[in-house]
């Protein structure tokens, strides 16, 4: 008894949400995650954004791109940062921006999400920068979002924060120019970081020869060497001839989870200090999403040294948040705006 | 509901694994009881005949786990709307988990749930007792009274024993007066606030991950306990492969232990989530490829005696959300008998095998004569088309919860009729 031209998977098909971030011409809608993007996709936002770098030095610091649009910045979760530069992005493209700060606590509940939701499209937005602290939020938003509507996500729990891995390879590219052939270190608390997920998808596409990955097992997610990284628990070894070292922040709550025993113990073992970076190339560069816990992940001399591009970070963060919500709202004339 | 009061079901292939039947056999029924096999009783006069031509009549299928959300949550589903979708899954006996609302740790929760499906009648429910009071793991509850109020047998549901000493004396007060104790094995602690496996998948979208050991702790500890009191332990909804091994060795020395698994645990892994689909957000969790292929293996060598639905209707605004915000459950009654016809057509299991998994295997667990077409039996009976394809739709679902990730797919195997003690109360 079997019958033939049954269709049995074992995995259920689901929609490629890779391809939701894509229209049918394969340009940008959202900006959800790095997962789907090819490299020629992500070397457009690098090249838009570098388009715009110069708009920050003009006297008036706008383009009209994104003028009579109305931008909504929806943070479920606290940032400064992030928050501050989405918003001089989209004033710099000449769009209205209301900024709404939700407390978590009233929106735990998923139905009062998509009630927000709805109110929000009711005003006529045109695009939703969306923090959230639950992973697939982005995703979830953008599903059930008016077609006319843009997604950006701008960190959704542990899963993704794509605009700052793209300003990351900005920055990567500004100063070592092509992705080939370099070394990139990742250090700290990977499990929690949808900075380090983005980063390492970003950096793999754009062809980076080794990206490695350095915690304690306990800050590591599990298969971690199956998210095409190299898995290393030693700092020096691990930062040994690398092109560029990437700190991420370590929460202070992670020594009451049991995840480390002390700040002491973290910086002994893996707090970034000028004799230890003599162990990368000599031209390597430190990064850091901010904001930087002096003394915990790394010492003082290399956050404010010579090698450090922390602050440069920031400053490109407008050009390329400016990048990725121009292409996302199909205004980007990539001839207009050349310098 | 037809009034026959006499039925007989011919030219059916008659599959009754409790009685060692697989052949094609008549049935007649009389007074919501099987009266006889293969020859009519003298005199018999059928008030209906149905006849069961190229198909398949087998007991009413018996679901170890399956949630009705009444009392507490009727906006969810109902009593009388989750019989009805059991009824056309060709299920005629649900075990219903305690964590209702109110908790079933008193006989009169337990008698109202039993006496309100009985009523309704299209299939009985048989509430599963708590096995502390209010769930909380500290006082035992009523355990002989609530044996006594239809609870075949308890469980502290998806509320593991955090106390150690607790669940010893559960066990041991348990096994005084041989009641069965179905145990949901996971560790709290390991599972933290975790909502899928803790594998590649959940690495790479950065959702929390309950680990492979949250299972084997809990399960291993479990052992130890039913080996020192000899209580009898069901473990449910099995999901790693590593817990499968435990338990068989443990079966080996002759612990008395058993086991299920839902129905999509061999059907569905961690990589169906992607996207973040929220119809496959369950507890436990969906596993790796490998699991799937043990606990499959593990149904074929009958070291798994039942498959059960594990169903969860939910209102659409739970799978609404975030996928970690989101309920965990699917609503599988319809697809129990459907998904496990598959593993026949994937050449997993014989198809008597299959039914027993479905009626004996289940039915022996609660330690009751059902799931069996014996003379004297209750006539709950299930015939179903081996051949014929019906495709799940939201429209087709009698559950009020259409949340499941079969949606819009194809199966082979429709149920044509459900008799449940002698009376039809599905009819495709």
């Amino acid at each position: 008894m079997k019958p033939e031209n049954r269709k049995r998977p074992i995995v259920i098909e689901t929609p490629d949400n890779g391809n939701l971030q894509l229209d049918p011409n394969g340009k940008l809608r959202h900006f959800l995650s790095i997962n789907g993007l090819n490299r020629e996709l992500l070397t457009e936002i690098l090249d838009t954004a570098e388009s715009f770098t110069g708009v920050s030095e003009r006297t008036v610091k706008k383009v009209p791109l994104l003028r009579g649009k109305v931008i909504t910045n929806l943070f479920f979760e606290t940032s400064t940062r992030t928050r501050t530069t989405f918003e001089l992005a989209a004033k710099r493209l000449s769009a209205d921006v209301l900024s709404l700060n939700i407390s978590a606590s009233s929106t735990s509940k998923g139905e009062s999400l998509l009630d927000t939701l709805r109110n929000l499209e009711a005003m006529h937005c045109d695009m939703f920068i969306v923090r959230h602290a639950d992973s697939g939020a982005a995703n979830f938003i953008a599903t059930h979002a008016a077609p006319h509507i843009s997604v950006i996500n701008a960190g959704d729990g542990r899963h993704s924060h794509p605009t700052q891995a793209m300003l990351d390879m900005f920055t990567i590219r500004r100063h070592k120019q092509e992705f080939e052939g370099l070394k990139v270190a990742i250090v700290g608390d990977i499990l929690h970081s949808r900075v380090a997920r983005s980063q390492i998808l970003a950096l793999n596409t754009l062809g980076t020869e080794e990206v490695r990955v350095i915690a304690p097992k306990t800050l590591l997610p599990a298969d971690a060497d199956r998210l095409g990284v190299k898995v290393y628990h030693n700092l020096e070894q691990g930062i040994s001839g690398v092109d560029v070292v990437i700190m991420l922040r370590l929460q202070r709550e992670r020594m009451s989870g049991a995840m480390l025993p002390s700040e002491h113990e973290y910086f002994q073992l893996y707090g970034l200090t000028d004799e230890r970076l003599e162990a990368a190339k000599p031209d390597a560069i430190v990064m850091h999403p901010g904001p930087i816990n002096r003394g915990v992940e790394m010492a003082t001399q290399v956050a404010d040294g010579p090698r450090s591009v922390i602050l440069q970070q920031v400053s490109f963060g407008i050009a390329v948040r400016m990048a990725v919500m121009s292409m996302a709202m199909g205004t980007m004339n990539p001839g207009a705006s050349k310098k | 509901m037809t009034p026959a009061n006499r039925i007989e079901i011919k030219n059916g292939r008659l599959i009754d694994p409790a009685n060692g039947v697989d052949e094609r056999k008549d049935l007649f029924v009389e007074d919501g009881k099987v009266c006889a096999i293969g020859k009519p009783p003298e005199g018999f006069k059928p008030d209906l005949t149905i006849d069961a031509e190229g198909q398949v009549v087998c007991p009413g299928l018996v679901d170890l786990s399956a949630r009705v959300r009444e009392p507490g949550q009727e906006h969810k589903a109902t009593i009388e709307s989750e019989t009805r979708a059991a009824a056309k899954g060709g299920i005629t006996t649900i075990c219903c988990p305690p964590d209702t609302n109110p908790i079933i740790d008193t006989p009169a929760v337990a008698s109202m749930i039993y006496n309100k499906s009985m009523d309704i009648g299209y299939a009985r429910i048989l509430p599963i007792g708590a096995l502390t009071q209010g769930l909380e793991g500290s006082q035992l509850s009523e355990m002989v009274a609530l044996t006594r109020a239809e609870c075949p047998v308890l469980s502290n549901a998806y509320e593991p024993l955090a106390n150690t000493l607790v669940e010893r004396r559960a066990l041991e007060y348990a096994a005084t007066f041989g009641i069965t104790v179905f145990i949901r094995p996971e560790d709290r602690h390991l599972r933290n606030n975790g909502c899928v496996h803790e594998g590649l998948i959940c690495s790479r979208l950065g959702l929390p991950g309950i680990p492979e050991a949250a299972e084997s702790v809990a399960v291993a500890r479990d052992l130890a306990l039913a080996d020192h009191t000899r209580c009898t332990i069901h473990f449910h909804a099995l999901s790693t492969a590593r817990a499968l091994r435990m338990i068989e060795g443990a079966q080996k020395r002759g612990v008395p232990i058993t086991a299920n698994v839902a129905a999509h645990q061999l059907h569905l892994t961690e990589e169906c989530i992607e996207e973040f689909n929220s119809n496959c957000h369950v507890i436990p969790p969906l596993r790796t490829r490998e699991d799937l292929k043990q606990l499959r293996e593990g149904i074929a060598r009958g070291t798994i005696k039942a498959i059960c639905s594990d169903h969860q209707p939910h209102d659409s605004d739970a799978k609404q959300a975030p996928f970690p915000s989101t309920a965990p459950g699917i609503s599988s009654l319809e697809t129990l008998l459907g998904l496990t016809l598959e593993l026949v057509d994937e050449g997993i299991i014989e198809m008597a095998d299959a039914i027993a998994r479905l009626t004996s295997g289940p039915a022996e667990v609660l330690g009751l004569p059902l799931g069996q077409l014996g003379v004297e039996a209750d006539a709950d009976i299930c015939i179903f088309d081996p051949k014929k394809s019906w495709q799940l739709t939201t429209e087709t679902m009698l559950s009020a919860g259409k949340n499941t990730p079969f949606l819009d797919r194809e199966f082979t195997g429709q149920v044509t009729h459900t008799l449940f003690q002698g009376r039809v109360v599905y009819k495709a």
